[in-house]
This record gives C-alpha cells, structure tokens and sequence, in this order.
C-alpha cells in the first residue's frame, strides 16, 4: 500500500499538503474565484473544522481535498501522490481507497437497509471492518435491518457516518454533516464523528457554519471569500457535551 | 412569453433525446397506420375502380364451342344482365433464348367495339385496327420480361400455323393481373404472355367463326348467382360446356383479394400494435417525467399558480409530442405509402393504383394517441397537483422499501448489495417493470410475427417444390388423351418416368352444401406427384374413396368414412356418389384426389389422361424441350425448378424489403422503451448514483446498477415477446384461409434469434446512450443537493 511503501520517504505525519491552491469558474459571464492561494497541511489524526459562511469556498477546499474536483492551480498531495494531476479514474481509485464522505442529506441508498448501504462500500474495500462493527460504533447494532425509511434523520446520518468509517479510510470529509438536523441529534453525530476520530485515529475535516463546533477540532479554519482568514490551534478539544448553539 | 412557457420550451430542449424517443414512436404508430391501413384502403379504392372501368364479368363459363345464337338464350336466363362472348386459345410461342416451352393465352377482342365486358386498359401503343390480322396487344408484364413493345413482332404457332405477329399495344387487364400458365402454381412473365387479337383473324384460326368457346356475364344487382350457374351449365352441356364459375373463384381476382385481406389482417393488426405501445409509452414516461418534477410542482403551487395552469403546462409536454409524432408519422406515412403502392402496382398491374389516405384515418389515429398521452400525463399531474406545496421545502424523505418476494424466497441472500438494490428497485414497482418488459416484448413480438411469413412460406415452397412436385417436367394437354399417350411420352428421349393424372371439373355436394373443384386422377403407387399434408406426411390414395383438402371437407361439412354426391361438368356429366376417405391437411389450391381408374369408371369414360409428370436426364432436357415446343397437343410445360427459381428471387426481395420495415419499427419503439426507462432511472435515482461515486464506485460499476433494471427487464422480455409472437403468428396464420392458400404455421428458430438480437442491439444502443451521460454526472451536486 501506498502508506507503507512511502513510509520512509515521507517521515513526517502530513496526510495532507496543499499549497498555492486556486479554483476559479466561469458563471455565466464572470468569473467567480472560489480558492485564492489557499496553503493547508493536515497531520495524521487531526480534526479540522472548517468554517465560513455560504460562499466562503469551505466546500469547494473540501471536494477538492476528496478527490471530486480538480483545483485551477496549486499543488494538492495526499501523502506523496499529487491530487491534482490525477485523471478520473485515478481520483475514483483514491476516494475509493482512502476517502470516506459524510454528506449533509446522508445520501443513503433507500433500498438498501443499514447494514446493506455500509455493506455497499465495504464490498469494494480490501481491509473493512464488518458493517455490524461499523453499525456498532455509531451506536445502530440495533437498527441492522432497518431501511432508510425507518429511520430518523440523526439515525440516517448515523448510518451515514458507519458507512464512511467502514472501509477504515485515512481521511473523514464530512461536509455539513449536522445541517439537515436538530440540536441534540446533531451533538450526537458530532460524538460520534468524534470518537472515530479519536479511537480510529481517522484524519478528518469537518465543514461548519456552526462557530460552536470548532471548538471539538485540533485546528480550526475561518474561511471567506475563498481565502484562510484565519487559524486556529486548540491545544485541548472541548468534549462534545460542552459544546452549546 | 409567459415564463411557465418558457420553462416549457427550456425543459423541451432538455429532454430533447426522451422527447425525440417518444415522438419516434407516436410517429411510428401514425406512419404505420398511414402506410400500411392507407394503402389497404388505395387498393381497395383502385380495384374498385379498376372493375369498374374495364367492366369486370360477374361469372366466367368455357365450353368446347356454341354457336353465336346460343349467346342470346344465354343473355335471356333470369339474373342475366349483360353477356359477352369470345374465342380463347392457347397457343405455343417461338422465342428466341427461351428453352422451355412459351405459352400464349389468345383472346379474342371484337375488331369494331370494344368489348362489352372485361375490357383492357391500354398502357402503350393503341387499340387494334378493324380488319389487320395480324394485329396484336400483349399484356404489360410480359412485354417487360420479354423486353417487347409497340413495333416488335412475335412468331407463334396458331393452331399448328407459324405465324409472325405484330405488337401495336401493351394493355392490362384485371382478368389476367395474375397470369400463370396451366399446370403451374406461379406466374413465369417471361413464358406465359396473354395476347389479345381481333375476332376476325383468331375465329377462323381455331375454326370458331360464327361460334365461341367463352363467355362472361355481368348479373343484375338481385340475381340469385347460383340459380344462374345451374342454367348456364344446362345451356351449355351439348356444347361441351366446363362448369361456370363466379368472380369469387376467378384466379387474378382470387389472388388479389387473397392478397387484400391479407393486407387488411396485418395492416391492423401491426399499426394496432404501435398505437398501443405509443399510447402506452407515452403514459408511462410521461407519468414518471412528471413526477420528477414534483418539488417544482410544489413549488409552482407555493407560488400561487392554480392545480388547472400546472396541470396544462404538464399535458403541453404530451401534445408536443404527439403533434410533432403525428406531423412526422403523416409525412413518412405519406411517403412510405406512395413507395409502397409503387410496388404493389408493379406487382399487380393495376392502373392508376395511386397512394389515397382518407383523412378520418389521420384523425383517428392522431385522436387515439392524444388521448392515450393525455390520460397518461393527467395521471401523474392529478397525484403532484395533490401534494401540499410544502412538499418542497420539507427534508427529503427516503423511498419506503422492504424486501420483495424474490428475495424472501431466498435470492436476497446469495445477490450483493448492488443486485438487491436492482432488485428491490424493480419489486417496489412491479407494474411498471411488467409494462416496460411487456413495452419490449411488443417489439418482439412484432418482428416475428413480420418475419413468420417468409418461415411459412420457405416451408410450404420447400413442401410443394421437393417434397409434392418431384418431377422434372410437368405437360397439360390441350384436351384429353388417351392412355396410350403415357407410352409415347415415356419413348421421348431423356425421359425416364412417366406418371399421368386426369383432371375433371366437378361440383361436389353434400346436403344443401355445394362446392366447385378439380378432382384429380391419380396413378396408383405414382412417385412423381404424392398426396402430402401439411407435415409433409404423405397421405395414401385408396383405390375407391377420395381425398379431399381439409378446407374442402370444411365448407362441405363432411368427416372421413361419409358419402359425397360428385357432378361431373365435364364429359358425360351425371352424378355418383363417393366415400371421402380420408381428408388432407394442405395449404395450396383445393382439390379432392380420386385413383385414375377409380375416375375412368365414376365418370364412365375411358382411362383418359389430362396432363403427365416426367422426370428427364438433365442432359436431355434441352432437346426434350425443342421437341415438346413442337408437339401441338401440348398446351403447357412447367418445370417445379424453373417456378422455384422465380419465386425465389421475389422472395428475397420482398424479405429484404419487409425486414428492414420492421427492423426499423422494432427498433424504434425498443430504445423508446429502453432509451426512456433508462433516462428515467437515471433522473429518479441519479442522486444517489453520483453518491456511489463520490465514495469511489467506478462508472462501469454504477452504470451496472442503473441499467442492470433494464437488462434484466430486455431479458425477460425476450422470452415473452417470443410468445406473444409465437401466438399473434398463430392467429394470423389461422385468419388466412383461402382457396388459392393457406398459411402453414411456421416458425425458425432463426427468426426469433433475429427478433432477439434486433432488441438487444436496441437495448445495447440505449444504454450506451444514458451510460455516456451517467459518466457526465456532476458529483458536486450531490454533497448540496437533496434528492
């Protein structure tokens, strides 16, 4: 695997370095700037919460960072391997082997149960946990046979969350994973983001408008009008249950 | 421009591929309807005129010979309108390049009128003059096969006169659109010719001035037909009369109102077929169309728009759609027909046969899809005008699924993931699955049942050429001979067997039940020509009983084992009973088979003999010709080989024409089903399928999931489209059912392969298609979006 071979190659604990990132398209008639020169490096099993308003750019950094999109200019490595020269199939490849997404709406598949829908990636991963043990650690063993539609919306995002830990990725994407819920849900996934990250030693990134959450990340990014305003290095992370919005 | 229009156009624009599909298919269904029901109805237009112009006889009646004066008792019978008499002959033609033996059928027209009934329509060149012997009009297709025209001259022999005649004029008549010669199945344009001449010269060639040996009658509008066939055959008795017959029974006529119901029975049953599947597809994809819009829907409504301007604007996309299908379908329809009667007239010689499409069709057919999408996009926009405009704004809620039957009977467990999600996505709509596989198996079934014909008829050719005509050569006589005769043909050189038949007109009767036919005189233990059934059994000739066609034994009400009473109209005439002995499934002609002694004595005549069967040494066959073209009680050589090779050479092309058609239409409406099932999937189902994407599912893994509904709904359909096929070939089959043929119902095995490959090509093409734009996904959207 990539990670051991360039183990001695790359001694340090980036998993992630960005630099000079720029993204920029064409709406309509003018060009819109989304990334401006945006330099990031993320270590082996930090947090990072990213946070801005709507615009701000978080969540073309993040589609970025996941292999979804391809930057304008600037140098994306994961590890050793450059992000942005790479042609779809070599993007597939990586979101397949390393990348878990969590997404704002779940994106479940509504026919599938929730144990088929972790089972679904786990099929095409080499090293998964089982989706019961993937089901486990966000607190569903007692949901296995349930579908999409049984379930509540935290619940759905539970799921969601399994089945993104479950090939055990080396990097968590979670973009707005608690916009679609209420408060106490959305603390409960957070907690649960939180433990695999902190059990699992997953590398994640957590994009927010909630100034709150930054507080659980080791660094926190304010993001706006495409560019870093602002970092933030939490030397402790606040536990979950502290956390008020 | 309102904006709600605007956004008509805009959507139109983008689902420009789906709407193009549908469209296809409306206009598929029109330009069927058009083509194949309007050139039903232009034929049936122009033989109606066509009769009307030539004055086409009600009732046909051949005799030896009468005086003129018997012409005048005849025109006096009760139910007599009009009567016409004539000289007919065969005679012999010397051409030049042509091996076999030519025949001419000599008709005479009266030198100073034209005649009274069964006119000729000129086609080139003029009319005969009064008083120039050797004046003659030939008949269109043998002019072409001959390559002759106005100004070429033909040698024939008369009467066992040579004599060169001179061509002035190419005609038609309705009477002769089919000419075959005697003894054969099929016409041979480039040795059978009909030769029309002044009465003057062709009376007194044949010894008939002042008498004739033909007449034809037209009925008055009441007349008891019947009744006047009985009187005409009184009349006519002591002078040799052969049996009357109506137009019914009339061969040009027979083969091509044969032809005409055939024509009716598929020009209903196939554009029948592509209406339904139209109607049915533009119900089904416009349904789902629509309820991919529900949040706009919703939306529509927040705004203030009322259920009756949402619901039009839906129902706008269903009239684009079936208005641009029945533009399109008009014009092709138009066209396809204008091709098509070309061919028939080519085929039927049939003046002024021109391509007419009654408007009440265009309308009925244009009426019955606008509905049919109506209903079908009412439907969908009834249940989204029915939500709550809440409905837009609320977070989505995931489809409800459970596990089908299929997968409790234990599937689930064996398939991975992504089979259970197709097949659970399948179960959760049966209907709509059963509709699509059924949407498909039409165009299965439409292909068989179009290429089922050419099966049946290779099968029943093949029966009839080398199974039932085994011989080389067949020979008519121009009058029967005696026995002997099979001696002195089986001295001729080259020919090494010789079997005999005798051929007698004769009505046969059974209670109140009556019908014309040939009974034929067969040889004992003859090899050359057996009885054979559709199976291609032979059936053996008793040396008492009768054999007779199964539509025969139909029509009379008789079984195996009963009596039927026979009149002779030939000979001496007179009734005798016969026991049927056994009845036989065959599908060319009608006849009843009697043994030829059996016949001598029936009739109570000599063993005479109508005609023989030869086979010859290929060597020889030249020279047995030459010699045959000499010998003047020969009235006609046919040779199975030479029929075969002619007809052959149509049927390729009529199949290669007719493929094509369908091939077309098959395919049309299986990417309209496939096509728009897929792109429907892919609009239904698209967000998560980018989802799988996004967590490092290839495209060829998901494109799997997304058409892997509609290879499993193409596979089942070909098996079921194979049946309905099968069963639609059937009962066309069993809807043909004439004197001159029936149609053995047969079906290869090649023809349903064919049908299956043109679907999966269909279904390959389609999936192509959506899978090109399933790999332009935009995943980005998926992590904002909701569904």
């Amino acid at each position: 695997m990539i990670e051991q071979s360039s183990a001695d190659v790359y001694p340090d604990t980036r998993v992630l370095r960005v630099r000079k990132l720029c993204k920029s398209y064409r709406m309509g008639e003018t060009i819109v700037h989304a990334l401006k020169n945006v330099d990031l490096d993320l270590n082996q099993g930090e947090l990072l919460v990213l946070l801005g308003a709507s615009g701000s750019g978080k969540s073309t950094l993040l589609n970025i960072l996941g292999g979804l999109d391809v930057p304008t200019s600037g140098q994306v490595y994961y590890r050793d391997q450059e992000l942005s020269h790479m042609n779809d199939r070599q993007l597939t490849d990586y979101r397949r082997l390393h990348v878990g997404f969590v997404f704002q709406f779940y994106n479940l598949i509504s026919s599938l149960t929730a144990r088929e829908n972790v089972a679904l990636v786990t099929d095409i991963s080499s090293d998964p946990l089982s989706p019961e043990e993937a089901l486990d650690l966000v607190g569903l063993s007692d949901r296995l046979d349930h579908f999409p539609s049984q379930l509540s919306g935290g619940e759905q995002q539970r799921v969601a969350i399994a089945r993104a830990i479950a090939k055990r990725p080396h990097l968590l994407l979670c973009d707005e994973p608690t916009g679609a819920l209420d408060v106490d849900t959305g603390k409960r996934v957070l907690a649960v983001l939180n433990e695999v990250n902190q059990v699992m030693g997953t590398t994640t990134a957590i994009i927010t408008h909630n100034a709150a959450v930054g507080a659980l990340g080791d660094v926190v990014l304010h993001m706006s009008s495409g560019e870093i305003l602002k970092r933030i290095c939490n030397p402790v992370r606040a536990p979950v249950a502290s956390i008020v919005w | 421009m309102k904006a709600l229009d605007l956004k008509l156009l805009r959507e139109l624009w983008r689902l420009r591929m789906q709407m193009l599909s549908i469209t296809l298919v409306v206009a598929t269904g029109i330009m069927s309807v058009m083509t194949m029901r309007g050139t039903y109805d232009s034929l049936i237009l122009a033989q109606q005129n066509y009769y009307a112009q030539t004055r086409f006889a009600d009732l046909w009646v051949s005799l030896v010979r009468a005086p003129l004066a018997v012409a005048t008792r005849l025109g006096k019978v009760a139910g007599v309108d009009v009567v016409d008499t004539r000289v007919s002959f065969l005679a012999t033609l010397d051409l030049p390049g042509v091996d076999m033996p030519a025949q001419g059928r000599f008709v005479s027209l009266p030198s100073h009128d034209r005649p009274v009934l069964n006119d000729i329509v000129i086609r080139q060149g003029r009319y005969i003059t009064p008083g120039l012997s050797s004046e003659v009009i030939i008949n269109e297709k043998f002019a072409q096969a001959r390559h002759l025209g106005p100004g070429d001259s033909v040698k024939v022999i008369l009467n066992g006169l040579a004599r060169s005649l001179d061509i002035v004029g190419i005609a038609n008549s309705p009477e002769h659109s089919y000419a075959v010669a005697p003894g054969s199945l099929l016409p041979e344009d480039e040795r059978y010719g009909v030769f029309w001449m002044n009465r003057e010269s062709l009376g007194p060639a044949f010894d008939m001035e002042g008498a004739f040996n033909e007449a034809v009658f037209r009925l008055s509008p009441n007349a008891n037909a019947d009744a006047v066939l009985k009187v005409i055959d009184k009349i006519l008795t002591p002078y040799g009369g052969l049996g009357s017959y109506l137009r019914k029974d009339q061969l040009s006529h027979q083969i091509l109102d044969n032809e005409l119901a055939e024509i009716r029975v598929m020009g209903t049953v196939i554009p029948a077929i592509f209406l339904g599947v139209a109607v049915f597809l533009l119900h089904l994809v416009l349904g789902r169309l629509i309820a991919t819009q529900r949040d706009e829907i919703a939306a529509l409504k927040a705004f203030g728009y009322r259920n009756r301007e949402v619901g039009r604007h839906f129902l706008l996309f269903a009239m684009t759609a079936v208005i641009a299908g029945a533009l399109i379908g008009a014009i092709g329809g138009i066209v396809l027909g204008t091709h098509l009667i070309k061919l028939y007239a080519q085929y039927f010689d049939i003046p002024d046969l021109q391509y007419h499409v009654a408007p009440y069709l265009l309308l009925l057919a244009v009426t019955v899809t606008l509905a049919g999408a109506c209903t079908g996009a009412m439907a969908a926009v009834r249940e989204a005008v029915n939500l709550p405009p809440a409905e837009a704004i609320r977070p989505p809620v995931p489809l409800s699924f459970k596990p089908g039957p299929l997968e409790r009977l234990g599937l689930g467990s064996v398939l991975p993931a992504s089979g259970r999600m197709i097949l659970r996505n399948m179960e959760r709509r049966p209907l709509q699955a059963l509709l699509s596989a059924v949407g498909i198996a039409l165009s299965v079934a439409i292909l068989v049942t179009g290429m089922f014909m050419f099966d049946s008829i290779n099968y029943m050719v093949d029966l009839q050429f080398r199974v039932i005509q085994r011989e080389d050569i067949s020979l008519v006589f121009k009058q029967d001979m005696p026995d002997s005769v099979h001696f002195d043909l089986a001295h001729l050189e080259g020919v090494t067997t010789v079997e005999t038949y005798r051929q007698v007109p004769a009505r046969l009767h059974k209670g109140h039940r009556e019908e014309t036919t040939a009974v034929i005189g067969q040889q004992a233990g003859a090899r050359l020509r057996r009885i054979i059934d559709s199976d291609g059994r032979e059936v053996p000739l008793p040396m008492q009983g009768m054999v007779i066609s199964a539509l025969l034994a139909k029509r009379l009400g008789v079984s195996p084992g009963e009596l039927l009473k026979v009149e002779w109209l030939a000979g001496k005439k007179g009734f005798v009973d016969v026991r049927v002995s056994a009845i036989v499934k065959d599908f060319i002609g009608v006849a009843a088979y009697l043994d030829q002694q059996t016949l001598g004595r029936l009739t109570g005549e000599p063993v005479l003999v109508s005609g023989a069967y030869l086979s010859v040494a290929e060597a020889s066959k030249e020279a047995l010709y030459a010699h045959l073209k000499q010998i003047p009680g020969v009235a006609g050589v046919a040779s199975p080989q030479s029929m075969l090779a002619s007809f052959e050479r149509e049927m390729t092309q009529s199949l290669l024409l007719a493929s094509s058609f369908l091939l077309g239409f098959a395919s049309v409406i299986a990417v309209g089903v496939i096509y728009n099932g897929a792109r429907i999937s892919l609009s239904e189902r698209g967000h998560e399928l980018a989802s799988l994407r996004v967590m490092g599912f290839h495209r060829r893994e998901v494109a799997v999931l997304l058409l892997g509904e509609q290879a499993i709904i193409t596979a089942l359909s070909i098996p079921l489209g194979c049946v309905m096929g099968y069963l639609l070939a059937r009962s066309i089959a069993a809807n043909i059912e004439t004197d001159t043929f029936r149609i053995a119902f047969v079906t290869e095995a090649h023809t349903y392969l064919f049908a299956a490959l043109v679907v999966v090509a269909a279904a390959l093409a389609s999936g192509l298609a959506v899978r090109r734009r399933l790999d332009h996904i935009d995943l980005i959207d998926v992590l904002k979006s909701r569904e």
